[in-house]
């Protein structure tokens, strides 16, 4: 190993670097675009969704009833005349549910028995729906509760549920997209971009030149670790601020556990990378590998949007493999609930031993042969 | 400077190949790329691996180099092993490869910097080297553009100032003068001689062009993965003494001499070469004109001397036995009517990309069956004015007319006249020879009838029934070319454009090439063909050199010779006519 030629790889991989707009983008734009996109476009808490209300026979009570609807915020009532024309609207994707109040429904919930609610949801959208489900069941639990009291009578339920939501008590989706996009740009950075700029030294015949130098394969390795390990966590850093600052995530665990853990991730994702260029030595062709082996699993096997826990079992074994996942954890927890050890370590060990493993094939497999 | 430590003493070996072999899988195909290979390099000497592409140059080189491991047999450079060994090898020897290994986004300098840090050059040496390397290379007034930037010429010698940053005791060269302009591959020449004269350096240099074999010391040649043969060049040149001959007959035209040569009996090779045609003869066969040209009157047999080229053709054909001209070429290919009128006009064409002038004040004519060449260095302007020639390119000013066709005004009429040969030949791997062609066919608009008509002349005409089925990817160079032809012909243009249609192929192949060009030519199918093979030229009627973009000369290759005569001697060939024009320019014309 030598400092001199190690300096020059270095060196000269930040020039290539600046001179390069395309890697820029990948590094710092790209980290901005998909926060935006995702912090404001995506969010899975339902707002103002359309549902249809049906009430076939009008009273103080039944507008009572939608009356609690309109003040919430996450429906917006659209009355209809009938049920044909509420489906029709349900068909048609004008509504995502119909709420149908029976003509009896003033006159049963008077003689103190079962008012029955038909409520039905459009299953296409299968969260939306058993959101809808979730929301209008509990609109209807707070307005029974008023209903009664109103009517001078205590309600008495045989037990009373108290839900207090922790670590995101607000249930902001926002507070677990963001850490879990921060993931998404780091395995980008790592893996994308290294194997494509490893793949375009091959494909501009410079690696032949760098081979037949006295330079190591190690020190070639190290020489493209190095830069990109600092680039990534550049837009690690860039992600966290904007994170923090614009979309007011709280960091509620340390910092240096933070800056820990993310560069382990970030050794994982640049092995990743560095892994495909030895397979693939054509920019194309890394681009395709990375984009199915790195970035796709980390956007739908580590949990970020998806739940682990409610995929098929053996969907779930697959996401043992994925190094986002065990990271995607860390990340939550640190930004939402803590420094707690019993998420961090163990996932940390897992990225340890990924990452060591990588880094062993890589050096098995790089070896200093056109072969 | 530092001086290699212990240059080895001339005429010792630094490197030997012994009973090399290697092989690749691509595929279900092997490809052996070098088989039972011997050779040695003396030490001090430059050394030249000469052959046509795919012949093996690039691995034996890469072998050397510790990039590759051979099948079997063993190579030691300075005396270690280079399979079991690559670093230390690596250390002592410097490789360029094809591309010359620059960083095009870095700049001379940071080029150089980079080199420096990886060859390990102590800091305080670097400004000395880097000033010796910049005067030796004439890089001095760029050290700050960027790679990209410098011309093809500037690149091989940055690249080859990268490769000498710490002094090697061998250098490979891997076909360093491939598409630079002759100006710049003669100053490789005098570089590469420098170090071997003030340095001791050993030099082993790959190359296509047959006739820079008589500037190495020594020389092997390869086809085909085998070694033909090693030794100096004028070892090769004295086999063929006195079996050339420069042949020329008032009453016929060369092409039809050529042709009638090329079947002669005890003839080894024929080609056009400027106003004669160049002949070289079998060993026992009788230097008499009745023989070889049969009832033409007045034929002069001029003896000329050998050249390294004679002596391949007769080397390849030995071991092929092939006879001289391959079959399917034409007889009764006397006069089409010759000179009549221009079927390509231009004047004044000019295109633009932004500030940059591709091309600018571009202005010839091409008569009907003639034979007209392009010749200059990348980047010269040959491909675009090819693409505005078959209306691929809008030119941004000036007249073209193709086959009478306004090219401003009915591009694709032009088109529909015109066959178009490209680079790498265009053709589809995946697909057969058939299938290509139907393809073809299909796509210039023949109906059925006349389509089946044209495959099956191309067949015949191409020699490419042994070969029809298959997939034209596993094709060897010479036939995916005749394939290439046969589909640029398919519609019977009047006009055939040619890029780098031989680049890479074999001498033979580039023969048998212009043996069925000629005979187009002959039936009156006007030719347009650029090239960088200097001697190529020599085949064309006319021709047109263009440097940056602008015609340096136009006429036949024997008057832009006399042009470029110095003291009333005419260059004795193109080649030479090329440089002294270059440098005949006013200064700065040339485009950095």
């Amino acid at each position: 190993m030598s400092a001199i030629r190690l300096r020059g790889l270095i060196r000269k991989e930040f020039l290539q670097v600046l001179r390069d707009p395309s890697s820029i983008a990948i590094a710092f734009l790209m980290p901005v675009l998909l926060l935006l996109l995702f912090g404001y476009g995506v969010s899975l808490d339902p707002a103002h969704v359309p549902v249809a209300f049906v009430v076939e026979q009008p009273s103080a009570a039944t507008a009572q009833f939608t009356g609690a609807f309109r003040r919430s915020q996450y429906f917006q009532v659209v009355p209809m005349a009938d049920m044909p024309q509420a489906e029709a609207a349900l068909m048609a994707h004008r509504v995502d549910g119909i709420v149908r109040l029976r003509a009896d429904f003033a006159a049963r919930l008077k003689d103190g028995g079962d008012a029955p609610i038909q409520v039905l949801v459009n299953g296409v959208d299968a969260n939306t729906a058993r959101i809808v489900q979730g929301y209008v069941t509990g609109v209807w639990g707070n307005w029974l509760e008023h209903y009664a009291q109103s009517q001078g009578q205590e309600l008495q339920p045989p037990a009373e549920l108290r839900t207090r939501v922790w670590f995101n008590s607000a249930l902001r989706s926002r507070n677990y997209i963001v850490p879990g996009l921060i993931v998404v740009i780091m395995t980008l950075t790592g893996g994308l971009l290294t194997a494509m700029v490893m793949a375009r030294e091959w494909e501009r015949g410079t690696m032949e030149a760098l081979m037949v130098t006295p330079v190591s394969m190690r020190e070639v390795l190290i020489g493209k670790l190095v830069p990109y390990f600092i680039l990534g966590m550049g837009g690690m850093v860039l992600s966290v601020v904007v994170a923090l600052w614009l979309f007011e995530v709280p960091l509620r665990g340390s910092v240096w556990v933070l800056v820990a853990t993310s560069s382990l991730f970030m050794l994982v994702a640049l092995a990743m990378g560095l892994l495909i260029s030895i397979v693939a030595r054509s920019q194309f062709v890394a681009g395709m590998i990375a984009l199915v082996v790195t970035f796709l699993p980390a956007f739908l096997l580590s949990g970020f949007i998806f739940d682990i826990g409610s995929m098929p079992t053996v969907v779930q074994w697959l996401t043992h493999i994925v190094a986002a996942r065990y990271f995607i954890a860390i990340l939550q927890s640190v930004f939402l609930a803590g420094d707690v050890w019993s998420v961090i370590l163990p996932n940390s060990l897992a990225l340890i031993i990924m990452g060591g493993l990588f880094l062993l094939l890589i050096r098995r497999s790089a070896r200093k042969r056109l072969e | 400077m530092s001086a290699p430590n212990a240059a080895p003493a001339a005429g010792a070996p630094v490197l030997n190949v012994a009973g090399v072999s290697k092989h690749f899988v691509s595929g279900e195909r092997r490809i052996d790329a070098l088989r039972d290979v011997s050779l040695h390099a003396l030490g001090g000497r430059v050394t030249g691996l000469i052959g046509p592409d795919a012949a093996g140059k690039t691995t034996l080189m890469r072998l050397i180099a510790g990039l590759l491991e051979p099948d079997s047999g063993a190579i030691t450079v300075l005396g270690l092993d280079a399979a079991r060994e690559p670093l230390a090898v690596q250390a002592e020897l410097r490789y360029m490869p094809q591309r010359f290994g620059l960083y095009e986004d870095l700049s001379v300098q940071e080029n150089l910097d980079l080199y420096a840090d990886l060859q390990g050059v102590a800091p305080d040496d670097r400004p000395a080297r880097y000033r010796e390397l910049m005067h030796m290379t004439g890089l001095a007034p760029f050290t700050r553009r960027l790679a990209g930037r410098l011309s093809g010429g500037m690149k091989q010698k940055l690249g080859l100032a990268c490769t000498l940053v710490r002094p090697p005791r061998l250098l490979l060269l891997d076909e360093p003068t491939v598409g630079v302009d002759p100006v710049s591959r003669r100053e490789l020449w005098e570089i590469v001689y420098r170090l071997v004269r003030e340095q001791g350096m050993s030099v082993l240099l790959s190359t296509a062009y047959l006739d820079e074999a008589e500037r190495c010391d020594e020389v092997a040649l390869l086809l085909d993965g085998e070694l033909l043969g090693h030794g100096p060049p004028q070892a090769f040149t004295r086999d063929v003494r006195y079996r050339s001959y420069a042949v020329t007959a008032p009453g016929l035209k060369k092409r039809v001499i050529q042709q009638r040569l090329a079947r002669a009996p005890g003839v080894i090779d024929a080609v056009v070469q400027s106003d004669a045609v160049r002949l070289v003869l079998d060993q026992d066969a009788a230097a008499v004109a009745e023989r070889l040209l049969p009832g033409v009157d007045a034929v002069r047999l001029q003896p000329v001397e050998a050249r390294f080229e004679d002596s391949f053709v007769a080397l390849v054909r030995a071991r092929r036995g092939e006879p001289a001209v391959a079959a399917g070429s034409d007889d009764g290919v006397e006069a089409a009517a010759d000179g009549d009128r221009a079927v390509i006009e231009i004047h004044n064409l000019e295109r633009r990309f932004g500030e940059f002038y591709a091309v600018r004040n571009l202005s010839f004519e091409v008569r009907r069956g003639e034979v007209f060449g392009l010749l200059g260095a990348n980047g010269a302007g040959k491909s675009t004015t090819f693409r505005m020639l078959c209306g691929l390119l809008p030119p941004s000013g000036g007249e073209a007319r193709v086959a009478g066709v306004d090219l401003r005004r009915a591009r694709a009429r032009a088109r529909a006249r015109i066959g178009y040969m490209a680079q790498k030949f265009s053709l589809y791997g995946n697909l057969s020879v058939l299938q290509n062609l139907r393809f073809f066919s299909r796509t210039y608009g023949l109906d059925r009838h006349r389509s089946q008509n044209r495959i099956a002349w191309a067949l015949d005409r191409f020699d490419l029934h042994p070969v029809a089925n298959a997939n034209s990817e596993t094709l060897s160079l010479g036939y995916k070319q005749r394939l290439a032809l046969a589909a640029a012909l398919m519609h019977e243009p009047d006009i055939l454009f040619l890029d780098e249609p031989t680049s890479g192929v074999d001498p033979l192949a580039r023969r048998e090439f212009w043996q069925r060009i000629n005979a187009l030519a002959e039936h009156g199918v006007t030719v347009l063909v650029t090239t960088h093979f200097m001697e190529e030229a020599e085949y064309c009627d006319r021709l047109a050199i263009m440097a940056a973009g602008e015609i340096l000369a136009l006429g036949s290759p024997e008057s832009i010779k006399a042009r470029a005569a110095i003291g009333g001697v005419a260059a004795s060939n193109v080649e030479e006519a090329f440089i002294r024009l270059i440098e005949r320019r006013p200064a700065g014309a040339e485009a950095a």
